[in-house]
């Protein structure tokens, strides 16, 4: 078969090898050469080195941008994981109602970021007119609001993947941990926390990148604003490629760093992990 | 299977605690979108003065937001646009990624290994890192219009899909398909007749998951094909209007049109989803 198999290779493969190309390879590597590049459309390009990078830490735009994602990651990834992981152990237990309860806790993940930026915007400034204030007067709001918005729309989806990843747990084990005289809260730290682990990898490793990537979201609820400071990597890279002419360069050293942050970030968190799951 | 789920409680006052509170939290997620749909019945200025009361005579103004925020936006044609992206994007995602991870899956050489891990490299990669080079490319070859974008989805879509594919092909017996082959079966056949039928499960999952991402979709949409041919989160978006001002009026109005597909969407293939999202994450 596998002979005969190489005859159809451009069959099979071919079209998605081009879009492949097309839309990731290409521009990737283009990406690479171009941040090292000065340049406002493909045919005036010429080399500068590492000036973009250089220019990317001229003002404190990136460096802003990247630590106010950072701490929105950590809050919301903390935020995320314990409470779809405190639903998912309630919704384990053969509640009545529990298909009715999932169904709607998972809904608002199915809702976009844009959507979404502009449903929270609307509830946050909403309870802030009490107050006489909008959501970007105080890049605080703009925070919590962010936390809140990424909860309401994460926990459903990580609550259904504990969920998946609990009723793996063997019921003989939870019997036998029982009649030892195990209580629950020693059920939960020395067997379903171990035995979820996989699960556990999984949900960090969505949660850190999606909330570390977000965009949509960032965009539609506070566009950056008050000022900047609100504006996540991803919407900072963004706006110095299309609101500053003459910074495209630059634009495309900061995705260039961020590559690399995510790739990183990504790595450390999985190889963490992934050393406490049991193998089986 | 003798998960925990299947422990039946009697109905005693913990457990009629626990269902309050449960009901409760899910009131809590639920409730934004309830709020969405009460205030797109509101003249604009009482949308921002008094979100959280039900519309009343002098605030109800029937169907004025939609009927003027359908004009304002074309939500019809972004309506239009996005099920024609997200149908076709999908369609060719399943079909093209279905017989790439097979075929690489199959096929021992080095460069299907080498596919094979650029795929998985691809899903880590921020979109931004491609963002602008990509543009430049989608208008040198053409592919800035509604056809040409299914092409870049199945570039984006290709990586995680054959990620998913290939990890279920490898569960089905390779001698599947040499019976197939001795029946006179050459790839194409074998594939089309016995091999796709096979991965319907996992094609379901694909199919699924693609078209959540495809159809909330608001960058590649919104930088690529951009104002003339608007999908629902970029004539969303652009109801934002100069200096940020928003008419929340028809803001309310487009949300409800925007999620009601969705949400139909969501009834209509609920286990698939729920499916969907744990078996897609099996190997992240």
């Amino acid at each position: 078969m596998e002979k005969s198999l190489k005859k159809y290779f451009l069959f099979f493969v071919g079209p998605t090898l081009l879009a492949f190309l097309i839309a990731f390879v290409i521009p990737f590597i283009a990406g690479i050469v171009l941040s090292f590049a000065r340049f406002t459309t493909m045919t005036d390009i010429s080399w500068v080195g590492f000036s973009n990078y250089v220019r990317a830490f001229s003002n404190s735009d990136f460096l802003n941008a990247l630590k106010f994602s950072a701490s929105f990651t950590i809050v919301s990834v903390i935020f995320i994981n314990v409470i779809a992981f405190a639903l998912a152990l309630l919704l384990t237990r053969g509640i009545r109602g529990t298909n009715v309860f999932r169904t709607m806790i998972f809904m608002p993940n199915l809702i976009g970021g844009i959507v979404l930026g502009y449903i929270w915007q609307f509830i946050i400034n909403g309870f802030l007119s009490v107050f006489g204030v909008t959501i970007t007067v105080d890049a605080k709001y703009g925070f919590w609001g962010l936390v809140i918005l990424s909860n309401w729309q994460f926990i459903g989806y990580m609550m259904i993947i504990f969920i998946a990843g609990i009723q793996n747990v063997p019921q003989e084990i939870l019997e036998a941990a029982t009649i030892d005289g195990a209580g629950p809260i020693m059920t939960l730290r020395k067997i379903i926390v171990p035995l979820v682990m996989p699960s556990i990898t999984i949900t960090l490793f969505m949660t850190v990148a999606n909330s570390f990537k977000m965009f949509d979201q960032n965009l539609a609820l506070t566009a950056g604003a008050p000022g900047k400071e609100t504006t996540m990597v991803a919407l900072d890279i963004y706006n110095t490629f299309y609101s500053r002419v003459g910074w495209e360069g630059v634009g495309q050293a900061k995705a260039l760093m961020f590559f690399l942050v995510v790739v990183v970030i990504t790595l450390v968190q999985l190889s963490i992990t992934r050393r406490k799951e049991i193998v089986n | 299977m003798s998960g925990i789920q299947q422990q039946k409680k009697p109905l005693n006052a913990g457990g009629i605690v626990l269902i309050l509170l449960l009901c409760v939290i899910s009131l809590l997620f639920i409730t934004p979108i309830l709020l969405v749909f009460l205030n797109s019945f509101k003249g604009k200025l009482y949308v921002i003065n008094t979100p959280f009361a039900f519309p009343n005579a002098e605030t109800f103004t029937g169907i004025n937001n939609y009927v003027s925020g359908i004009t304002a936006t074309g939500f019809p044609s972004a309506f239009g646009w996005s099920l024609f992206i997200t149908v076709f994007s999908v369609g060719i995602i399943v079909l093209f990624s279905a017989m790439t991870a097979w075929y690489i899956t199959r096929c021992t050489s080095l460069f299907c290994k080498v596919l094979y891990f650029a795929f998985v490299f691809a899903m880590i990669v921020p979109f931004q890192m491609v963002m602008f080079p990509l543009t430049k490319v989608a208008n040198l070859l053409h592919l800035d219009n509604p056809l040409g974008i299914l092409v870049l989805y199945l570039g984006f879509g290709a990586a995680q899909s054959v990620f998913l594919f290939s990890g279920f092909v490898k569960s089905v017996p390779i001698a599947v398909e040499e019976a197939a082959v001795i029946d006179g079966c050459n790839p194409i056949t074998a594939f089309f007749a016995v091999i796709f039928p096979m991965l319907s499960p996992i094609a379901i999952t694909v199919a699924i998951l693609n078209a959540m991402w495809i159809w909330n979709d608001f960058l590649l949409p919104n930088l690529i094909i951009g104002s003339e041919y608007r999908t629902i989160p970029v004539a969303v978006q652009y109801l934002r209007g100069g200096y940020g001002s928003i008419d929340w009026g028809y803001m309310m109005a487009m949300i409800v049109l925007a999620v009601i597909p969705i949400i139909i969407f969501y009834f209509v293939c609920q286990k698939h989803i729920i499916q969907g999202v744990t078996a897609g994450s099996v190997k992240g």
